[in-house]
């Protein structure tokens, strides 16, 4: 039998069952549309973390002083030692050694207590360099950040969080206004808006000074060139982990060590809380794509069940076939390809109704769908292999029938 | 045209040789000898009625020479080869090239136009759809429905459904038209009407074995076997015309 007249005897023995037919894609199309949307709705939300990731700073490194690992294996004075300075910082800043890192910015942090009238406030105040903000992705609610001449001159500025300044003025509308710590006054020129808070606590609590005026001024008593943190904001995600590569090797260059295992300082990326939330999603999306391959499953055992009724059904047919002349392999054939016709149709069907809903919902829901063409081939792909697979047994029975019992058949 | 006769003596070849033919059917323990050793040579353009009650083993007979059913012993050999130890798929071809069937339930797929019906055996031949179209339509017209080639069964009556599954049975140009009760479902001008076509194809020197148990419609053969109990009751008698 010619393929044109095996593809087109299957086409017309589907069509003229219209509705059991329609019936039996039914559960392929419900199946393939749920994996169309579930997969999309996991690839989406993936989208969404790995965007709030990199609103966060997962482009961002952070170099504590200190050995990761001493020889017991424990974080043997980790962030507490004085080994990274504000010329490592500088260094770091550099274009050419760095290349990968847009903005660097050190920080050194004490706690101290802020006064203004009556009310005080002991908060973290942290020195660091201009190029703070952009590092870690904070933007200003009032006034504005120092600039790099009040930076120089170690100018009395200070920069307040948002919490903060509710707690000292009970408001946030404060710039102008001064603080004072240890007697000595600073001018409040901005106000931070507002970032939640972290695993180490409230990001909103704090206040952000000149590193000169920090070190001069604020805290004098620790060691002038040593700095706590520096953190290095990459050109983009993609190129974190050259630039840490970049930052490892100046810094063990600057601070004369020879491999990289005795290294007196750490550089972590600041994303093992976003891997746990991507992870959530992951393993989401994969329990939503098993219950759509469920569904799959379920569709594929409707068109074994149809099948299985339509060879009992057309037990005459088939018999009259073989009579005329149709070999076991022509008959298993044809109903092989009837089955994969259900599946490539309901497939086919379940995909575009599947991309409608991809293209509706979103409004509805406010999450991202992401309409992947490599998910909706294989879908196509696989309703086709659903077809084959639950296609064979029925078929093997239709090809085994004996011509004279099918053609008994009343 | 010639027509051929059982005279043995013909100078053509048998299309058809039983030797020794046995078919036992095996259910559960108990076993049932349908065919008991039957010996049997029909020549081209021979018209062979075998009649018999129902329960006689003509319709195993039947499924024997159509190539339905295979021999349990003995040898079965159509036009000129030797089809009891061929497999499924060669049984099928077998079907496909030598034999057109008559069913007494037409067996027409209500799906297909007359003519789609027609090609069917073509189709499974792997003839070319033009071709084969050609040849559908010469046959449809030989029974007289060249009009009707775009009707479907539930169109037609059941003479006209009948001359169909003649021409389907033709199409293939086969070595024998099995007919297995043609009239069984007719009624009686229909009847006439089909046993009239069956003389015409005789006429045309068609070989034609017609399985009956209606003496009247054996009657127009000219050669006629009688079954009982599985084996030929005397040999074939021939009518004389």
């Amino acid at each position: 039998m010619r393929p044109a007249d095996l593809l087109s005897s299957a086409w017309r023995a589907i069509r003229s069952h219209k509705m059991r037919s329609a019936l039996t894609m039914l559960g392929i199309v419900v199946g393939i549309a749920s994996v169309v949307l579930t997969v999309g709705l996991g690839l989406g939300t993936q989208k969404d973390v790995s965007e709030q990731i990199a609103a966060l700073g997962s482009d961002l490194l952070i170099v504590s002083p200190g050995s990761s690992t001493d020889e017991s294996g424990m974080r043997g004075g980790f962030g507490s030692g004085t080994t990274l300075t504000r010329a490592d910082a500088d260094a770091l800043a550099s274009t050419v050694a760095v290349p990968d890192a847009k903005a660097v910015a050190a920080e050194k942090t004490a706690s101290v207590s802020l006064e203004y009238g009556e009310s005080n406030w002991t908060t973290e105040v942290t020195g660091t360099s201009t190029s703070w903000p952009e590092v870690r992705s904070r933007e200003l609610l009032y006034g504005t950040f120092f600039t790099d001449e009040q930076a120089d001159e170690a100018a009395s500025v200070i920069v307040l969080g948002s919490e903060t300044a509710q707690e000292l003025f009970g408001s946030t509308a404060v710039v102008g206004q001064e603080v004072t710590i240890d007697t000595e006054s600073y001018e409040v020129i901005g106000v931070l808006a507002e970032a939640g808070s972290s695993g180490d606590g409230s990001l909103d609590d704090l206040a952000v000074v000149p590193m000169t005026t920090m070190v001069e001024q604020v805290d004098s008593s620790s060691a002038s060139e040593s700095v706590g943190t520096i953190y290095i904001k990459a050109a983009s995600s993609d190129l974190l982990g050259a630039a840490s590569q970049e930052a490892e090797s100046l810094l063990l260059n600057l601070h004369g060590i020879a491999a990289a295992e005795d290294a007196d300082f750490t550089i972590e990326v600041q994303d093992s809380l976003l891997d746990a939330a991507t992870s959530v999603y992951q393993r989401l999306t994969v329990l939503l794509t098993g219950i759509a391959a469920l569904a799959l499953l379920v569709g594929g055992i409707g068109v074994m069940n149809i099948m299985l009724v339509s060879v009992t059904e057309r037990t005459r047919e088939i018999g009259l076939r073989k009579a005329l002349g149709a070999a076991p392999a022509t008959i298993r054939n044809q109903f092989l390809i009837e089955a994969m016709i259900l599946g490539l149709s309901g497939g086919a069907v379940g995909v575009i109704i599947g991309v409608g809903l991809a293209l509706a919902l979103p409004a509805a829901l406010g999450s991202t769908i992401v309409v992947s063409g490599l998910a909706l081939v294989v879908s196509v792909v696989v309703a086709v292999g659903i077809g084959a697979v639950f296609g064979v047994y029925p078929a093997a029975r239709a090809a085994r029938l004996a011509p004279i019992d099918a053609l008994r058949d009343q | 045209m010639t027509v051929m006769t059982s005279d043995p003596l013909a100078s053509a070849a048998p299309v058809i040789e039983l030797t020794g033919a046995r078919k036992t059917y095996h259910t559960g323990d108990i076993e049932f000898e349908a065919l008991r050793g039957i010996d049997c040579r029909i020549f081209p353009g021979e018209y062979v009625a075998i009649v018999g009650p129902s329960g006689s083993g003509k319709s195993t007979l039947m499924n024997i020479l159509g190539c339905l059913d295979v021999l349990t012993s003995g040898r079965y050999v159509l036009a000129g080869e030797d089809v009891s130890t061929l497999d499924e798929d060669a049984l099928a071809s077998a079907r496909n090239r030598r034999i057109g069937f008559v069913f007494q339930q037409f067996n027409l797929l209500s799906s297909l136009s007359a003519l789609g019906n027609v090609e069917l055996p073509l189709i499974y031949a792997g003839v070319a759809p033009a071709e084969r179209r050609a040849r559908a339509l010469a046959a449809l017209e030989r029974v007289g429905l060249g009009d009707r080639s775009r009707n479907h069964p539930g169109q037609l009556s059941g003479g006209q459904q009948q001359r169909v599954a003649i021409a389907r049975a033709l199409v293939t140009e086969p070595a024998i038209v099995l007919a297995d009760e043609p009239t069984g479902n007719l009624d009686s001008h229909s009847t006439r009407d089909v046993l009239a076509m069956l003389d015409d194809l005789h006429a045309e020197g068609r070989t034609i074995v017609l399985i009956t148990h209606e003496g009247d419609v054996a009657a127009r053969a000219s050669t006629v076997y009688n079954v009982t109990d599985g084996q030929f009751v005397g040999a074939g008698t021939e009518i004389a015309k």
